[in-house]
């Protein structure tokens, strides 16, 4: 029962120039919201990750398409979404790798997903076919002073 | 409109050393990518990455040193990182590469690190 939301929403053209336009509008949304640096650049990594596999895998590197990243903040949390209308490709469904394999693999493309699903407390993924593919990455708030790390009864 | 990465080498001994400044990300990464490959090919195995002045890392900049160590360590070399500031040792620290990837805290630390190594064979 959020008493407040806010939508802030970026369009970009799918070429990874972009990128550093992408976190930056991240990070300024995070610190608006009250997150912390740290915080702040790990949401900013989780959604480059995500528009990275949409530039290189549903639009195959062709710069003429669009990404598009929208961030809501409520009092419990902070989505992103990122939505593109490439090819439908369901990161969710790929298996979580230890690092050693991918490793031993040589491939890179793995890590971002792993990154993704550590750093944000929840990952879904929607296609409306024939029009849109969504990544929903959730972070929860934690709030000062009401619970600590070490408990969970400070209420 | 900005130069928003950027890489210099230097050779302290017989080791090569490569300082990353700004961001590395998926659009920067192949510039770092050409750049390691290029020392490897020329039988420079023993590199030092300098992360004084590295800003970010994203997978795709964590991908080019998983896509070259084996061949750096099957060469008799390794790549090894040093300087790294907290904020992008965070990222690193995320993925696991601390267990995986010799990081040092300055980089005379690393470049010491093979010198010890060499009198072993």
């Amino acid at each position: 029962m959020a008493s407040f939301e806010r939508t802030f929403c970026l369009q970009v053209p799918s070429s990874t120039e972009n990128l550093a336009l992408i976190r930056e509008f991240v990070s300024t949304a995070g610190e608006q919201a009250g997150f912390g640096e740290d915080e702040t650049l790990r949401l900013a990594l989780a959604v480059d990750e995500a528009c990275t596999n949409v530039i290189e895998h549903a639009y195959q590197n062709e710069e003429t398409h669009e990404v598009t990243v929208r961030v809501t903040v409520d009092e419990d949390a902070i989505a992103f979404e990122v939505i593109d209308r490439g090819r439908g490709f369901d990161p969710t469904q790929e298996p979580a790798l230890p690092v050693e394999e991918l490793i031993r693999r040589r491939r890179g493309g793995g890590l971002g997903l792993r990154l993704i699903r550590t750093i944000m407390d929840d990952v879904q993924y929607r296609i409306v076919p024939g029009q849109m593919n969504e990544l929903r990455m959730v972070k929860k708030r934690r709030r000062a002073g009401e619970v600590k790390p070490e408990s969970g009864e400070s209420r | 409109m900005t130069r928003s990465f950027l890489i210099e080498t230097r050779d302290e001994g017989n080791v090569r050393i490569l300082a990353l400044r700004g961001f590395l990300d998926a659009h920067t990464a192949p510039r770092f990518e050409a750049a390691v490959e290029e020392e490897l090919r020329a039988g420079r195995s023993r590199l030092v990455v300098d992360c004084t002045g590295l800003d970010y890392i994203s997978s795709a900049g964590l991908g080019v040193f998983m896509t070259f160590i084996d061949e750096a360590r099957g060469a008799g070399g390794d790549i090894k990182l040093a300087s790294i500031q907290p904020k992008v040792y965070q990222i690193f620290d995320v993925l696991g590469f601390p267990a995986l990837f010799d990081i040092q805290p300055a980089v005379e630390d690393a470049v010491a690190r093979f010198e010890r190594g060499a009198g072993e064979g």
